[in-house]
């Protein structure tokens, strides 16, 4: 039986890792490499790590930093931030990183994932759109966000969804700028509506405060990948700092109770 | 020593850290004078079948590779693209594989049974392996390894079927012919259990 994908996301603001609220005031929660060695331990499913810093910045990816979370890694390990090129991509997969996720320069223009796949293979594609609930009186659907939610796209998510899979993303992630940080469950009426529109995996990262926030996703989507900032950093209502992650008997329950 | 065939696909980084890690000397093989010191040999694959076909080609590894493999008995391991270039060709393309195991490599989309769902097969799923399977000597029933394919190995001979999974149908994703193997799924990042196997095929 194929699993749902629970998934630690770990963002990467000046060297060191932080979590952030609606994508603001971030959080300083620890040493990447260390997170992932406990990550490691734990057998989490998969990894993503996004530098929150390299786009805003218009700069390069810290190629020193993804080799070294590379070789640490021992699960599949997706990488985002500042891609701009597939010569870029390249060089990331040959450092051992399974996956490279786009977001602003996809938006930008959806051929780059065409020419990145063609270089390493659509599987190892993975799209990311930061989408936000428009604001405003009689305002109504999402708007879709680049550059930590700085500048606004006038386009609709789902075509934009399917536009990056025809491109050629293998994998579609929906990160909900709203609900980052806020640990109050995952957007599953979107979540369903990307879900219906795609024929690739699709990876839902906002939200999860609790495991059976994670469960709800998996009764709403079927097999899906459900990416977790907070809940897998933080303990408690004071938010102090603790490196988790569910046991196979734990994420064996909860796909039970969910029926996959 | 091992020899994980570096011919410009595959994540060949992983398995070095991975045998790393496990204590086993491991290295890269660029060219074919890499090979000589090869006890095993891994072929690791991403990508399309004829463009992995095609490098395999350009490297000048392919002919080395084949004397060693079929005349020397050196045992090999492919690992997802690299195991479906074990077989004599792809739905996915037009070149013929090394048709070192009788089978051919089919697309989930061409089925009933799985064209409804989403593609890549991508994640963690369980296998069913065959009793007496040297890869999994040791491992606990239903060992759980990560997938990430579009395309799957369809075997002519049962007998050559040492595990198989189920995305939509059931498919061969572990398969064996004597010395020579092939996993579908990546043990080079698939925890403990992805550790036992590459560790029961330095042993074999």
């Amino acid at each position: 039986m194929l699993r749902p994908r629970i998934i630690p996301c770990l963002l990467i603001h000046k060297g060191g890792l932080v979590k952030t609220q609606a994508f603001k005031s971030p959080k300083y929660v620890g040493d990447p490499i260390n997170a992932v060695k406990i990550f490691n331990e734990k057998e989490a499913d998969e990894l993503v790590v996004l530098d929150i810093d390299a786009t805003a910045n218009g700069v390069e990816p810290n190629y020193t930093l993804i080799a070294k979370l590379a070789a640490e890694c021992r699960m599949p390990l997706c990488y985002g931030g500042g891609i701009t090129t597939a010569e870029q991509a390249s060089r990331i997969i040959d450092l051992g990183v399974e996956k490279v996720a786009i977001s602003a320069a996809a938006v930008a223009n959806p051929g780059l994932l065409t020419a990145i796949a063609n270089a390493i293979g659509r599987q190892s594609v993975v799209a990311v759109l930061d989408l936000r609930k428009k604001t405003g009186l009689l305002a109504k659907g999402y708007e879709v966000c680049t550059h930590n939610g700085k500048t606004i796209h006038k386009i609709d998510p789902v075509t934009l969804a399917k536009t990056l899979q025809d491109a050629g993303a293998g994998e579609i992630v929906l990160n909900s700028v709203d609900r980052d940080g806020e640990m109050k469950g995952y957007d599953l009426a979107l979540a369903q509506q990307v879900r219906e529109a795609l024929r690739v995996p699709m990876t839902v990262l906002g939200g999860a405060g609790s495991l059976d926030d994670i469960g709800a996703l998996i009764r709403a989507c079927g097999v899906v990948g459900a990416a977790v900032g907070s809940l897998f950093v933080f303990k408690g209502k004071y938010r102090a700092v603790l490196i988790n992650y569910p046991t196979t008997a734990q994420k064996d329950e909860m796909f039970r109770a969910a029926r996959v | 020593m091992i020899r994980i065939v570096d011919y410009g696909v595959g994540n060949i980084q992983a398995f070095v850290t991975m045998f790393k890690r496990l204590g086993i000397p491991a290295k890269r093989a660029h060219t074919p004078a890499d090979l000589a010191d090869a006890t095993r040999l891994i072929l690791p694959g991403v990508g399309a079948f004829d463009h992995a076909i095609q490098l395999l080609n350009q490297s000048g590894m392919r002919e080395p590779l084949e004397a060693m493999v079929l005349r020397q008995q050196v045992p090999v391991l492919g690992v997802c693209v690299g195991m479906q270039m074990l077989a004599s060709g792809s739905d996915e393309g037009v070149l013929p594989g090394l048709n070192w195991i009788p089978g051919r490599v089919r697309a989930f989309a061409n089925t009933p049974e799985a064209e409804h769902l989403p593609m890549p097969h991508m994640g963690w799923n369980d296998l069913q392996v065959k009793p007496g399977a040297k890869l999994f000597t040791g491992f606990e029933p239903q060992p759980r390894f990560y997938f990430l394919h579009s395309y799957y190995f369809a075997c002519d001979d049962q007998a050559h079927v040492a595990a198989t999974a189920t995305y939509g149908l059931q498919f061969d994703c572990v398969v064996s012919k004597g010395y020579i193997h092939g996993v579908q799924c990546h043990p080079e990042k698939s925890h403990h259990f992805g550790a036992q196997l590459l560790k029961n095929f330095a042993e074999l």
